[in-house]
């Protein structure tokens, strides 16, 4: 047994007080978990405590709450551990961010989790008459899918989503994971349909900064971010969907020019992301022009500090081998299928094992490849 | 200390100041930097989000360029993103043999390959010099110790997550290194929101609102904590604080107006480096208050 201090976020609304912490002391043994505290407390000491809670083995998802500060489910967090990253000897937990608190540490997950995740459509939307039995698809067609299918959709990655901190209407990191669940799966047939208004949401795909926060919380390994990148690749390489918010564009203009010069040219990044990648359309579509002249202020401040010469941003070098770079390009670009190495499944392989090329050598890369036309 | 020193794009485009004071900076910690001038863009998570295969492919071959570089100890590079993104990479061609011998397979006209030998790095100037070249080496090589001024650490997502793949395993205090840094050079590093989140700049073309908010609230957040100014090892997260900052300010709707330095600038000041040498003048937020601060320093 040992003695674990908490710091706990309390909020009652029927008592017209605003929230404020409690801090008490708990004996238990060290492999137990936050859950285990925070309910020993509510069971000896005070029963008003309010915790939302059910399997205690992350299995049903609703002990989400934020624990130093990080997102995580109470259950599968060690008291002991929590309490050696407390900062000021109390371990802090508080409800989960981005949501509205209900009470002490319950969110309302249907305000903003299950309404995003309705958002996205999650359910299977094949064509024609359903088969005699049951469907049957490829089994290696399924692996690109297991890792969204992996989601106990407890929150946390909306918890510590960046972007929905100053956008709330951003559609999310599990709400996105859910969308690839049947972008992925062969036996939908609205692929390009979801693609098309998830890329054209400016709230969706392209509102994600890449800031890793659900990839770092997700207690399932999930990592929401790598199924948004997937829409991503699905929307823009291979179903090429223009949408409005220049995320193809963008997409578009960094590749080209990579191809052309192999370093970025930055100058020519903004007209083409606004040209659906090209430059001269940048800089004569009006609707570019308009996004064009909206950057100006920015522009004028980079020459007058200096950074940004007319001479830099109007010449780029080449870098010297760009042959290697382009040869390199075009031997990927031109197969028909993508390739993509699935780190969910392969994950043990001989990292960090040093060399076994021996066992490995003989092995199939675990390569799953993903076409336009799935 | 002999380095494969890849600067990345940005810093020898829009923030030129970078790579210039990373040059001053290097010869006074004994750095002696071999410029990867024939390595690619990492892609910056944009051709990661394009294809996969493709950026495993061209950042396969910068790492196979720094490996050629006779006697280096490891590949350095100036660039959050650079960290993360070729750390990316590197996770999946480390991960599998076959998949590495599939890629090394699209460099092998030009004689190129990968070698993942378990020893073999590729570190962010902030994590070499915390690990390799010391904090008590630094405090010796200090001329003018940063007595007083208040500096906001803001380190950049792709050197802050996932910890996993960025080996917090083996240094779990990688993300305090710049609060230990700025400690080191007698600076006082300042405790806000905002230190470990996105600057928002991956958006900044797509949605505007979404990416100066995120850039703004931080910027504001650091001024409330009573910062004399920002520190970033990322020329992208430069670009959203500094370049953007006053359009950033009409987003959160308040003055602003905080210097942001970029990490080698900060080490330069307290090397005895004159903050016109770091390039300090070429900021568009003013570090005027900054230098200021400095010259007094001096004169104490």
């Amino acid at each position: 047994m040992a003695e674990f201090a908490l710091k706990v976020r309390r909020y009652d609304p029927e008592s017209g007080e605003a929230a404020y912490w409690e801090e008490f002391d708990v004996d238990l043994p060290p492999e137990r978990s936050v859950l285990d505290g925070i309910l020993k407390y509510k069971d000896e000491e005070d029963a008003s405590l309010a915790i939302r809670c059910s399997c205690r083995a992350a299995i049903c998802g609703s002990c989400g709450v934020k624990i130093n500060g990080q997102s995580a489910l109470a259950c599968n967090t060690r008291i002991s551990d929590a309490a050696e990253k407390a900062k000021d000897g109390a371990i802090v937990v508080e409800p989960m961010g981005n949501m509205p608190v209900l009470k002490d540490l319950i969110v309302d997950m249907d305000a903003v989790h299950w309404k995003k995740i309705q958002r996205v459509v999650p359910w299977l939307l094949p064509e024609g008459d359903p088969p005699e039995r049951e469907y049957i698809v490829p089994a290696e067609s399924m692996i690109d899918v297991t890792q969204s299918m992996a989601c106990i959709q407890c929150g946390a990655c909306v918890s510590a989503c960046l972007s929905m901190e100053v956008d709330p209407d951003f559609i999310g990191p599990a709400a996105l994971a859910k969308a690839y669940r049947f972008v992925g799966d062969p036996r939908d047939a609205h692929t390009e349909e979801r693609l098309a208004d998830l890329a054209e949401d400016p709230h969706g795909i392209y509102d994600c900064t890449h800031c890793f926060a659900c990839i770092e919380v997700c207690p399932k390994g999930v990592d929401p971010m790598n199924q948004i990148m997937r829409l991503r690749r699905h929307a823009t390489a291979d179903h090429e969907i223009k949408d409005g918010n220049n995320g193809y564009g963008h997409e578009k203009a960094f590749v080209d020019i990579i191809e052309k010069w192999g370093t970025l040219h930055e100058a020519q990044v903004l007209p083409r992301s606004y040209g659906e990648g090209s430059m001269l359309k940048g800089q004569t579509d009006p609707k570019a022009v308009k996004q064009l002249a909206g950057s100006l202020s920015t522009v004028v401040h980079a020459l007058r500090s200096g950074k940004v010469t007319p001479r830099k941003a109007l010449l780029h070098h080449k870098l010297p081998d760009q042959d290697q770079v382009r040869r390199i390009y075009h031997e990927i670009e031109s197969k028909d299928e993508r390739l993509e190495l699935n780190m969910y499944i392969v994950g043990e392989g001989d990292a960090g094992l040093g060399e076994d090329e021996g066992e490995q050598a003989d092995k199939e890369p675990a390569m799953g490849e993903t076409g336009a036309d799935q | 200390m002999k380095l494969a020193y890849w600067p990345g794009c940005v810093s020898r485009g829009f923030t030129p100041e970078l790579h210039g004071s990373m040059a001053k900076v290097a010869p006074k910690l004994d750095l002696e930097l071999v410029e990867l001038d024939r390595a690619n863009c990492c892609g910056a998570g944009v051709i990661a989000e394009h294809n996969q295969e493709l950026v495993d492919s061209l950042n396969a071959r910068t790492f196979a360029l720094a490996q050629q570089v006779e006697g280096a100890m490891g590949m350095m590079n100036i660039c959050s993103t650079c960290q993360g993104a070729q750390s990316e990479c590197q996770e999946r061609l480390d991960a599998d043999s076959a998949y590495r011998r599939h890629v090394n397979g699209h460099l092998e006209p030009e004689g190129l390959s990968y070698e993942h030998d378990g020893a073999w790095w590729n570190k962010n100037f902030l994590w070499l010099l915390v690990e390799d070249i010391g904090l008590d080496k630094l405090r010796s090589r200090v001329e003018r110790p940063l007595h007083g001024l208040k500096v906001a650490p803001f380190y950049g997502c792709y050197v802050v997550r996932p910890t996993t793949r960025l080996g917090y395993d083996h240094y779990p205090e990688r993300g305090q290194y710049l609060e230990m840094v700025i400690s080191a050079i007698g600076a006082e590093p300042v405790d806000y929101a905002g230190r470990h989140k996105c600057c928002g700049f991956p958006v900044i073309t797509m949605n505007k609102a979404t990416s100066l908010r995120q850039a703004g609230r931080h910027l504001a957040d650091a001024i409330d904590a009573d910062a004399d100014c920002l520190v970033t090892p990322c020329p992208l997260c430069h670009l959203n604080l500094d370049m953007q900052q006053p359009d950033a300010s009409k987003y959160v709707e308040r003055d602003l107006n905080v210097p942001v330095l970029h990490f080698p600038q900060l080490i330069g000041l307290a090397l005895g480096l004159e903050p016109k040498e770091l390039g300090m003048d070429k900021h568009v937020v003013k570090t005027r208050d900054v230098q200021r601060k400095v010259a007094d320093l001096a004169a104490a």
